[in-house]
Formats: C-alpha cells, structure tokens, sequence
C-alpha cells in the first residue's frame, strides 16, 4: 500500500515541471541547432550542402573532386566519398594535428600558469592580513570589468616591441594573470576555515607549502570550475590568435585551422570546413563527458560542505 | 619538558584591547586552565603563545629562552582546535605524518612518491611513531580513514594523535570538547587528565566551561575582559575567588550574592541580622558571597533568613531550592540533599542558615575583604 503510494508521488505529473522541461528542451534545442548543421555538412558533399538535399547523412554518392582534376589525374582516381573526403582534405590541407596540439600546449600552459599565479594571489586575499587588502581585492573586481578587446591593441604593441609576436609566447603570456580565477579561487577559500591554516602553520609548514598541500587539494572542485572557463575560454579562442599569429602556420591554433577553407579562389569549402570544426570540438565534448560529474560538482561548487 | 611564561602581553584589533598586560607563569608539566566567559580574549591569548598572532606589548618564553619572534612551527608546541582541523583530503596516518615529515625529513624525502623510496628507514620509524601514538589513543584501526569518515569523538582522537606524536614541548587546546556530545565530553575530560598524567608534558587549555576547567586543572586562569583575574589551583579558586566576578563564574548553580553592610564597627550584617564577622573597617555596602552548599535549611530560629520556595531543581543526588526573599530581586538557591526527607512544596515558606566560615565578602569595588573573627576585632 505505502510502495504504492509513493511510486505514484514520483510518477505524479506535474504540469509546472512539464511547462519547464518543454521550455528547457526548447532552449537546448536552439543551442544545439548549429552542432546538428555542422555535423551534417561535414558528412556531406558540397553540392548536397548548397542545395540543401540529402538528409543530415546525405546519399554518401561519390563525386568529383575538382581539385584532384587540376592536378592532372584521371577523373576516375578522383570520384571521392563525400564524408571521407571533408575529413581527409581536413587532415590534409591543414596540419590539423599540429594545430590540435598547438592548441593542447597553448591552453594547459594558459591553465597552468594561471593557476600557479591566481593560487597565491587567492590565498592572499583571502586569508592573509596584510596593509590595503581590501583595495587590492578592489582593483580585481575592477579588472574583471574590463573586455578583452580593449585592451587587445597596446597588448600587441607590447609584444610587438618585445619581438614576441608569432610566437607560443604570445599566445600564452597575456593570458597568463586570470583576474577571474583570482576573484573566484578567493571566495572559495573564504569558506576555507582558519583553523586548518594555523594548523598546518603549527605543524611547521611554510605560506607555499600551504597553498599547494592545503588549499589546492581542498580546492579542486572550485579549480575544475576555474578549468572549465579558462581551457574552453582558450581552446575557441579565435580573436587573439588571430592577432599575434600572423605568419607562421606551424602555430595556429585548432580555430585559426578554420581560416584555412575560408575565401579560397575556388570559393568556399563548406565540408571540410564543418569537419575540422567538429574535430575542434570533440576534445571538449569528450573530455566534458569523461568528467562529468566533477565538472558539474565544480561549477555549483557543492563538492566542499 | 617546558615551562612557560608570558608577560605583560596586549593586544589590540582595531580599537578593541583584547588583552591588557597579561602575566602567565606556567610550569612544567603543568595542566594550566584558561577560562572565561565567550569573547575574554582567551583563544586570542593561546594563539600569542602558539604564535599564530603577534603581541603589541609583552614578550612569549618557553624554556627561559625568548620565542616573542619565532615562527609557530619552531616553537615546538602543538595545537588542538576546537574544529579539529585535520587535512580533510589525507588519511588519519597521514594527518598524522604531516608534521612529522615537516620536522625530520629533508625537501627531497617529503616530495610524494619518489621521497619514500629515497628514504625507506626514515619512513619507517616515521610510521611506527604514528601506530604507538594510535595505539595509545585507540585509533589503529583509524588510521586509512579520511577525517570525513569519522565520527566527532574520532575526530578529536585523531586530533590528539596529530598533535602527540612529534612530542611537543607543550599542548594547546582550544575548546577541544566542546563539539562532543555531554556523554563523550565527560568521558574525553578524564582520558585528557590521563593522557597529561601519562604523557608528563605541559598542558595548556583554553575553555568557557568552568566545570572543565575545575574537573581537569593543576591551576586555572579566570580570565575577564582581557585580564587574568586570579591564578591559582581549582580549589583555591573555588573557595577563595579574590573578586566577586570571579566568585560568580565559577561554580554551579552560580555563587549567591547578597547585598550586606556593617556597623560602624565593621562588622558584618546579612538581611538585617548581625553575623559576628568582622572586616577592617565600616562599609555602607558589601557583597556578601555564600555558596549554595553552605547554606542549608534549617529551622526557624534566631540565625536562620526566611524564603518562599519558588522553584526546586532535581539534580538526583541533591536538591536545589530557589528561595524568593524579601528585598531582593534575585531568588537564593540553597542546596539540600535528597536524604535530608521530606521535599517541601513549591510556595511554602523556610527558613535557610549560613555557615558563617564560608562567607565570602567583596566590598563595593568588587575586590575581596580580609575577615577577621570577632575576637580579633574586639582586641584591635
Ligand atoms: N582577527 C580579529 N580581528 C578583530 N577582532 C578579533 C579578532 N580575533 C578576535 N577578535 C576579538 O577579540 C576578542 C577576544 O576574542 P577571543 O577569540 O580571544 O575570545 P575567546 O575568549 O576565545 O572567546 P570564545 O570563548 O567565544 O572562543 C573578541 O571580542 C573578538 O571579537
Ligand atoms: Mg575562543
């Protein structure tokens, strides 16, 4: 009797939550649109694309590949498969696994250092006394006020005089301060108590070796937070790689990879296109899927009681 | 093992003076109490002699040598908090090993992995420290455990252990029970005296509970306002409080205070009843301190006061009347054994004497007055 009542609680239909999933599946909906059409056009053959035929697979029918021909093969060497073709020429035209490690290196090292850097800083704020704390903590919050794109000029000319620009340097160094990471590793370790700092201090360690065997490991879920943000802030990043990376193709980044099917002479190339596109943003997805659980327990920052 | 001394220590945050001049002479091997109502600057105090904070005046000896500028970890002492603060993300065993390492291994011995191969004995003698320190407080089978895996009393064992085991010159505790349940306190006051009485070390205590401080102490601080007002063993304290706050802090129920005054020739009335005490000279207003236990019920008689009983408190063993008396606003608790027959009903009037040897009279300052016995008066 009491198992029935209860099965039939969980299963009441609630009209309030089926007006929100309605809604909320609406939302995702629109977000996920642009992921089907990309994962669609990368299947399919360019006249597919542009006549817009053939299904989210499209017919898979061999065509000819015009290129191939400009080259001086035989038209039958060139009859290509629409999907094998969008991810080969993808590979192929672009050192697509250079750039994907370009980007690997660029993003870890931003990460890095940025945690090396906004650890301490945090720490500080949050739990050392010292003179002008508080107007130090301000000019942080200040500095999250301020967009990236303004100041992306002077950040050039600097790294121009230094001779760093076209280099992983410059992909890296302007980055490398996170007043995000400071203000948000700052509020978690308010919540750290000060017991466990005298603690540790009692027990003979030094400030550092606070920060790294105190408050890191009881700050991981506030740090894969911080990760989320920061690597998925920098591995889409186009802006400014496109800035400091002007020459040198040997160290785009996975997006600027995206460039290399753009406004070509013969037009552009939607397919293989989509398919570097989608080999751009299967690392995230994959890594977001294998930690899951720790992404989410970062982002409500429930993981610490 | 260690003595400690503490002189003319003050503090100040911001505008407050948390502590004003402050001398603490503790000697070796001592369990020294420092207790106080919420906010007297105590755990401030401990944290001056642990040195986690700084004095503004004063200096911290330990040993006859001066500590005043030595970091906390060089002091040798260690800490139990109130919380406990055990690394929530390591085992006991390794809570346990933390200051260990930080005290006998070099920099490349602690790093993670490589540092037990680099060194096997170390580690060695470092884990067998550990299971006789869990052994002595019980915790063996602990000690693979993440502190969040452990129950409150646990917790504090583990606590304990951490602070054990590099042998300290001295142990500070900062309201170590007070998030044990009433059953586990008791319990953890006595294994605590053991553990002092074992252990042979220096025992500093900080608490607001002054059954604690009176069950456990070889001398206890009362502290108030950032001053310690007497120093001394339990019983002195007890039964010879130098100030009136000090009188009504400590014991429970709480000291009874009941306005006197005296004759020109000093000598003491109580409700309009002389008492045959004397004090040195007049006053015009005393307290007069008697506690519940030297007052009893009695008949009515030329020496006995009367009350109305307003509320009657069941310890089990005794009873404690809560007498309504005229003129003043705060009731009279009188305690009386449970065998002493016969439970009076709420309301009915009583009559309560004093043992004269056991007042305790404050002048109007708050500050202790000699008593002399009549005989001496009438002879001065
Ligand atoms: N860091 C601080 N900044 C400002 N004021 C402080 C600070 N630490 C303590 N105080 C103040 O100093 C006074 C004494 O604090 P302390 O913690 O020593 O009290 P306590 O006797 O331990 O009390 P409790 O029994 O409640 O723990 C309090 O009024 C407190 O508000
Ligand atoms: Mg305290």
């Amino acid at each position: 009797m009491s198992n029935f009542d209860t099965s039939q609680r969980i299963f009441r239909f609630s009209s309030s939550e089926a007006i929100k999933h309605v809604i909320l599946i609406f939302g995702a909906l629109i977000v996920l649109l642009p992921f089907y059409v990309m994962l669609s056009y990368s299947l399919k053959a360019p006249a597919e694309i542009m006549q817009n035929t053939g299904g989210f697979f499209g017919t898979q029918e061999p065509f000819r590949d015009d290129y191939c021909i400009k080259l001086g093969n035989a038209v039958a060497d060139c009859m290509v498969t629409p999907w094998i073709y969008n991810y080969q020429t993808a590979f192929e035209k672009a050192p697509l696994l250079r750039y994907l490690l370009n980007g690997i290196l660029v993003t870890f090292s931003i990460f890095f250092i940025q945690v090396v850097i906004a650890l301490p800083c945090a720490y500080a704020l949050a739990k050392l006394r010292f003179w002008g704390r508080e107007t130090v903590f301000a000019l942080v919050l200040f500095c999250l006020l301020i967009p990236v794109h303004a100041i992306a000029l002077p950040l050039y000319i600097m790294l121009a005089k230094l001779g760093l620009t076209n280099s992983y340097a410059a992909l890296v160094i302007p980055w490398t301060i996170s007043v995000f990471g400071i203000f948000l590793m700052r509020q978690f370790f308010m919540t750290i108590p000060d017991d466990l700092i005298d603690a540790a201090r009692m027990d003979g360690m030094s400030e550092y070796s606070i920060i790294w065997n105190v408050m890191l490991p009881s700050a991981i879920p506030a740090l894969m937070a911080f990760a989320i943000f920061s690597v998925v802030a920098h591995w889409n990043d186009y802006f400014w790689p496109r800035i400091v990376i002007t020459g040198n193709r040997d160290l785009f980044t996975p997006p600027l990879g995206l460039r290399e099917f753009k406004g070509d002479a013969d037009g552009d190339n939607f397919g293989p296109m989509m398919a570097t596109a989608v080999v751009i943003v299967t690392p995230l997805l994959v890594a977001f899927a294998l930690a899951q659980k720790r992404f989410i327990d970062g982002i409500t920052l429930s993981g610490m009681k | 093992m260690a003595n400690i001394r503490l002189s003319n220590i003050s503090k100040r945050f911001g505008n407050t003076d948390v502590l004003n001049g402050i001398d603490l002479d503790i000697n070796d091997r001592e369990f020294v109490t420092l207790v106080g109502p919420s906010g007297c600057g105590k755990s401030t105090l401990l944290r001056i002699l642990a040195g986690l904070e700084s004095a503004d005046t004063g200096t911290v000896s330990i040993d006859d040598t001066d500590v005043t500028r030595i970091r906390p970890a060089d002091r040798n002492l260690s800490m139990v908090f109130q919380s406990y603060a055990l690394y929530p993300h390591l085992s006991v065993a390794q809570n346990m090993l933390t200051p260990l390492k930080l005290r006998d291994l070099s920099f490349p011995q602690r790093l993670p992995l490589i540092g037990p191969l680099l060194a096997k004995t170390e580690y060695k003698t470092l884990y067998q420290q550990i299971k006789n320190t869990a052994q002595i407080l019980k915790i063996e089978n602990l000690l693979d455990r993440k502190p969040g895996q452990l129950s409150g009393g646990q917790r504090q064992r583990a606590a304990l252990g951490r602070a054990m085991v590099r042998d300290p010159l001295a142990f500070l505790m900062d309201e170590p029970l007070s998030n044990l349940d009433a059953a586990l306190r008791v319990h953890m006051r006595s294994e605590l005296t053991q553990l002092h009485q074992r252990l042979r070390a220096t025992f500093v205590y900080v608490t607001h509970d002054q059954s604690e401080a009176l069950t456990m102490s070889d001398k206890m601080a009362v502290m108030m306002k950032g001053k310690i007002l007497q120093y001394g063993p339990p019983d002195e304290v007890y039964h010879n409080p130098q100030t009136i706050d000090v009188a009504r802090f400590i014991g429970s129920p709480a000291i009874n205070i009941i306005p006197g005054s005296t004759d020109e020739t000093g000598c003491v009335s109580l409700f309009g009843k002389s008492l045959e005490t004397h004090v040195s000279y007049p006053h015009s207003t005393l307290h007069i301190g008697l506690r519940p236990e030297h007052l009893s019920l009695s008949e009515n008689n030329g020496n006995s006061f009367p009350g109305i009983i307003r509320h009657i408190e069941n310890l089990g063993s005794d009873l404690f009347y809560h007498l309504e008396t005229e003129g003043m606003s705060q009731r009279i608790v009188v305690r009386s054994s449970q065998s002493e027959g016969k439970r009076l009903p709420l309301g009915s009037l009583t009559y309560f004497k004093a043992q004269k040897n056991k007042l305790l009279i404050f002048g109007e300052s708050g500050n202790r007055l000699t008593v002399k016995s009549q005989k001496l008066a009438e002879v001065a």
